[in-house]
C-alpha cells in the first residue's frame, strides 16, 4: 500500500468516526427535539406542565365547549382514583373548578403522580389549567383520602372543530422514584 | 489446502504462492485475511440462521393448532423475540458482512479490506454478542420477550429483567457492524485498482457502498436507543416513562428512526447481488447502470423520513399520517425502477436457469409481492386495520426471506465454485431451491389471507376459524426449514471436491474476481489490476 492511500484511509476513517459519534449524540438529541416539536404542535396531547395565568379577555359565550374527565392508575398503585365530575360544558375562556377523588387503599404511605394527557391532542396547548394537583406529587398515608382540584379553561382560540376535549389522567406511583 | 500444505508453507514467506497463514485455530482467531473472515462471517451467520429457525419451528409447532399446547405465552413471546433479533443481527446482516469482505477487494481489485485488524475485531465479537443473547434464556425470568422492537414500556417497566443482557448484546453488535460498516467505506474509497471511477465500480460494490453509510448513520441511534431504555431500566431516568415526564411514543419515533433504514440495510445488498447474477445468466449488460445506482441513493435517502409508517395507529395529526403515507409510497418509484431495470436486463436475453439464477428470478418475483404488500400497508386508512396482525408478518417475510435470504443464496451459489473451486451438486442445489420455493410459499402466503381476517401477530393462541390456514403454515414452515438442511449439504459437498471448477465457471459472469483462478488464492490483486 502506498503511502498516499494510507493517509488517505486515515482521514475517511477521521470523518466517519465522527459521523458515528454525532449520529449517536443525535438520537439523544430527538428527546428535547420531540419535546419542542409536541409543544409547539401539541402532538402528544401534553398539557402545559406550568400553571397559566387567568385570562383577561372575556369569554366566549358564543361557543360550548363539552369537557370529558377520564381518569386511570398505572399498573401497581393500589388507589382507588376517579373524577368526581364526569363531564362539563364550558364557554371557551369561561374558568371552572372540578374536583377528583383520590384514596390510597393500602397499608403503606405511597407518593402518586398524575399525569395528564388531552384528546385530540391538537387540543391540548389550548387547555389551560390555573391550579392542578398535577403539578405536585400526592404523598397519601395509608388509607387516607383527598379530594383534590383543577382548576381550568379553555382556550377561546382554540380550533373551531373542536366541540369536545377528553382530559386523561394516569396515576403512578413515584413512591420509588422519590425515595432514591 | 490441506492442513499439511498450511503449515508446509508456514515458514515460507517468499514463496511462490505468497501463503503465510497460521495453522489451526491461530489461523481463525488471528486472520486479517478478507477472504478468511469472510468465510467466517458466512459460517456464523449459518448457524445463527438455523439457531434463530430452530426458535421458528417451536412458534409454528405451537401455532399449529389452536389452544396452548407446547409452550407458555410467556416462553412463546421469548421465541419471537429472540427469533427476530437473530435473523436480524445474526443472519441476515452477517452474511452480506461476509459477502461484502470476501467480494469487494477481489471486485475493486484491492489487495484487502483497508482495515484488516479491524476487520479481524468486527467479526470475533459478534459471537460473544450473540452468547450474551442466547445465555439470557438460562437466566431468571428467561430471554427478552418483548419483541424485536423492544418497544418501551414492555422492555422497561415491564421487563423480565432480560434487559440489560439484551441491551448489552445490541450494543455489541451494533458496534460490529458500525466497524465493518466503516472499513467498507474506506476499501471503496481509497483502495480501488487504479482507472476503477466510481461509475465503472460492479453495481454490488455500490449496493453495499450506501448500505454502509446507512449502518454508520443509524446504528449509532440504535445504541443510543438502547442506552436510554437501559438506564430508563435500572437508572431511573424517564426518556418513555410518561410519570416522570417521559413518552413511550417517543420510543417508538426513536426506534423506527432505525428501524427503517435498517430495513433497508438488509435489502439493498440483495439489490447488488441479483443485479450481478441476472446480467451474468441472460448474458447482456445490467440494463440502466446509472438509473440502477441512482435509484439506490435515493431509496437509501427516502428511507430516513418514512419511518412513522410503522406509527400510522398511535394517534398522529392528519398531516402526519398524509407527509408518511405520501413519501411511503415514493419509495416505490425507485425500487420499481430496480425491477424493471432487472426485467429489461433478462428481456430477449440468452438466459439459462442455472441455480443462481433461479434464485435470483425467485427473488425478482417474490420480493415484489413483499413490496406491493408494503403499498398496501402504507396507505394510511387501511393499515389501521392490518396493523399488527399477519398481513404486516407476511409484507416482511416476503421482502426478507424470499426477498434477502434468497439473495444471498443466489450470490453464495454464484460464488461457490471462486470460494471452493469446485462446482456444487446442480442436482442437489436445484432439490434446494424447488423445495424452499414451494415451501416458502406455502409458509408466508396464507398469512396474507390470516391477517385480512384479523389474526393478530406474536399470540400463541387464536380463533378456531383461523386453525385451517395456521395448519398449512405451520406445515410450510417445517418444510422450509428442512429444505435448508439441503444447502448445508450443498456446500459441505462442494468444500469437499467435485468437478474443477475454472476461472470463470459461468459464461456470461463480469467482473476482476473472475480473472483469478478457483478457489481464488489467499491473496490476490498485491499489484493492481489494468482496468479499461
Ligand atoms: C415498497 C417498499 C415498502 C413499503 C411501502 C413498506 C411499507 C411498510 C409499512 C407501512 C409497514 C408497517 C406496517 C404496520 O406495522 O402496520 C412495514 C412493516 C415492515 N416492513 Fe416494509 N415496506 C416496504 C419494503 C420493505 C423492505 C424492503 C423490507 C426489508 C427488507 C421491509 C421490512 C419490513 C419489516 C421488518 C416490517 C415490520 C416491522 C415490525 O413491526 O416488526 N419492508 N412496511
Ligand atoms: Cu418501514
Amino acid at each position: 500500500m502506498t503511502q498516499t492511500t494510507d493517509q488517505n484511509i486515515k482521514k475517511t476513517v477521521k470523518k466517519l468516526v465522527l459521523v458515528v459519534f454525532a449520529m449517536f449524540g443525535f438520537g439523544f438529541a430527538l428527546v428535547p427535539l420531540y419535546d419542542v416539536f409536541c409543544d409547539i404542535t401539541g402532538l402528544n396531547g401534553k398539557t402545559n406542565t406550568e400553571a397559566a395565568t387567568a385570562l383577561i379577555d372575556g369569554v366566549d359565550e358564543s361557543r360550548t365547549v363539552k369537557v370529558q374527565f377520564i381518569s386511570r392508575t398505572a399498573q401497581g398503585i393500589p388507589w382507588q382514583f376517579a373524577p368526581m365530575t364526569n363531564e362539563i360544558s364550558v364557554h371557551p375562556g369561561e374558568m371552572k373548578l372540578v374536583k377528583f377523588y383520590a384514596k390510597n387503599e393500602s397499608t403503606r404511605d405511597i407518593i402518586g403522580q398524575a399525569v395528564p394527557s388531552v384528546s385530540p391532542g391538537v387540543a391540548a396547548v389550548y387547555f389551560q389549567k390555573i391550579e392542578c394537583f398535577c403539578f405536585n406529587h400526592q404523598p397519601l398515608k395509608a388509607q387516607e383520602e383527598v379530594e383534590m382540584a383543577l382548576q381550568f379553561y379553555v382556550d377561546p382560540e382554540l380550533p373551531e372543530d373542536v366541540k369536545t376535549l377528553t382530559l386523561s389522567y394516569t396515576l403512578y406511583d413515584i413512591t420509588a422514584k422519590v425515595e432514591s | 489446502m490441506t492442513t499439511e500444505a498450511i503449515h508446509d508453507s508456514h515458514d515460507n514467506h517468499d514463496g511462490e504462492h505468497h501463503d503465510h497463514k497460521m495453522t489451526g485455530i491461530k489461523r481463525w482467531l488471528l486472520t486479517t485475511n478478507h477472504k478468511d473472515i469472510g468465510s467466517m462471517y458466512l459460517w456464523f451467520s449459518f448457524i445463527m440462521f438455523l439457531t434463530g429457525g430452530a426458535m421458528a419451528m417451536v412458534i409454528r409447532a405451537e401455532l399449529f393448532q389452536p389452544g396452548l399446547q407446547i409452550v407458555d405465552p410467556d416462553f412463546f413471546n421469548q421465541m419471537t423475540t429472540v427469533h427476530g433479533l437473530i435473523m436480524v443481527f445474526g443472519a441476515i446482516m452477517p452474511a452480506f458482512t461476509g459477502l461484502a469482505n470476501w467480494m469487494i477487494p477481489m471486485m475493486v481489485g484491492a489487495p484487502d479490506m483497508a482495515l484488516p485488524r479491524l476487520n479481524n475485531w468486527s467479526f470475533w465479537i459478534l459471537p460473544f454478542a450473540f452468547s450474551i443473547l442466547l445465555a439470557s434464556f438460562f437466566m431468571e425470568g428467561g430471554a427478552p420477550n418483548f419483541g424485536w422492537t423492544f418497544y418501551a414500556p414492555l422492555s422497561t417497566t415491564y421487563s423480565n429483567g432480560s434487559t440489560a443482557f439484551f441491551v448489552f448484546a445490541v450494543h455489541i453488535m451494533g458496534i460490529s457492524s458500525i466497524m465493518g460498516a466503516i472499513n467498507i467505506v474506506v476499501t471503496i474509497m481509497n483502495m480501488r485498482a487504479p482507472g476503477m471511477t466510481y461509475m465503472k465500480m460492479p453495481l454490488f460494490v455500490w449496493t453495499f457502498f450506501i448500505t454502509a453509510y446507512l449502518l454508520i448513520a443509524v446504528m449509532p441511534v440504535l445504541a443510543g436507543t438502547v442506552t436510554m431504555v437501559l438506564t430508563d431500566t435500572y437508572f431511573g431516568t424517564s426518556f418513555f416513562d410518561a410519570a416522570g415526564g417521559g413518552d413511550p411514543v417517543l420510543f417508538q419515533h426513536i426506534f423506527w428512526f432505525f428501524g427503517h433504514p435498517e430495513v433497508y440495510i438488509m435489502i439493498l445488498p440483495a439489490f447488488g447481488i441479483v443485479s450481478t447474477t441476472i446480467p451474468a445468466f441472460s448474458r447482456k449488460k445490467l440494463f440502466g447502470y446509472s438509473s440502477m445506482v441512482y435509484a439506490t441513493a435515493s431509496i437509501a435517502f427516502l428511507s430516513f423520513i418514512v419511518w412513522a409508517h410503522h406509527m400510522f395507529t398511535t394517534g398522529m395529526p392528519l398531516f402526519g399520517e398524509l407527509f408518511f403515507m405520501y413519501c411511503t409510497m415514493l419509495i416505490a418509484v425507485p425500487t420499481g425502477v430496480k425491477v424493471f431495470n432487472w426485467v429489461a436486463t433478462m428481456w430477449r436475453g440468452a438466459i439459462s436457469f442455472e441455480v443462481p439464477m433461479l434464485f435470483s428470478i425467485a427473488f425478482v418475483i417474490l420480493f415484489t409481492i413483499g413490496g406491493f404488500s408494503g403499498l398496501m400497508l402504507a396507505l394510511t386508512p387501511v393499515d389501521f386495520q392490518y396493523h399488527d396482525t399477519y398481513f404486516v408478518v407476511a409484507h416482511f417475510h416476503y421482502v426478507l426471506v424470499t426477498g434477502a435470504l434468497f439473495s444471498i443464496y443466489a450470490g453464495a451459489y454464484y460464488w461457490l465454485p471462486k470460494w471452493t473451486g469446485f462446482m456444487f451438486d446442480e442436482t442437489l442445489a436445484k432439490a434446494h431451491f424447488w423445495c424452499s420455493l414451494i415451501s416458502v410459499n406455502l409458509l408466508f402466503f396464507p398469512m396474507h389471507f390470516l391477517g385480512l381476517a384479523g389474526m393478530p401477530r406474536r399470540i400463541p393462541d387464536y380463533a378456531l376459524q383461523f386453525a385451517d390456514f395456521n395448519k398449512w403454515v405451520s406445515i410450510g414452515g417445517f418444510a422450509f426449514g428442512l429444505s435448508q438442511l439441503i444447502f448445508l449439504w450443498v456446500v459441505i459437498k462442494c468444500i469437499k471436491g467435485g468437478e474443477k471448477a475454472p476461472a470463470k465457471p459461468w459464461d456470461g459472469a463480469e467482473g476482476l474476481e473472475w480473472t483469478v483462478p478457483s478457489p481464488a488464492p489467499y491473496h490476490t490483486f498485491e499489484t493492481p489490476p489494468k482496468i479499461d
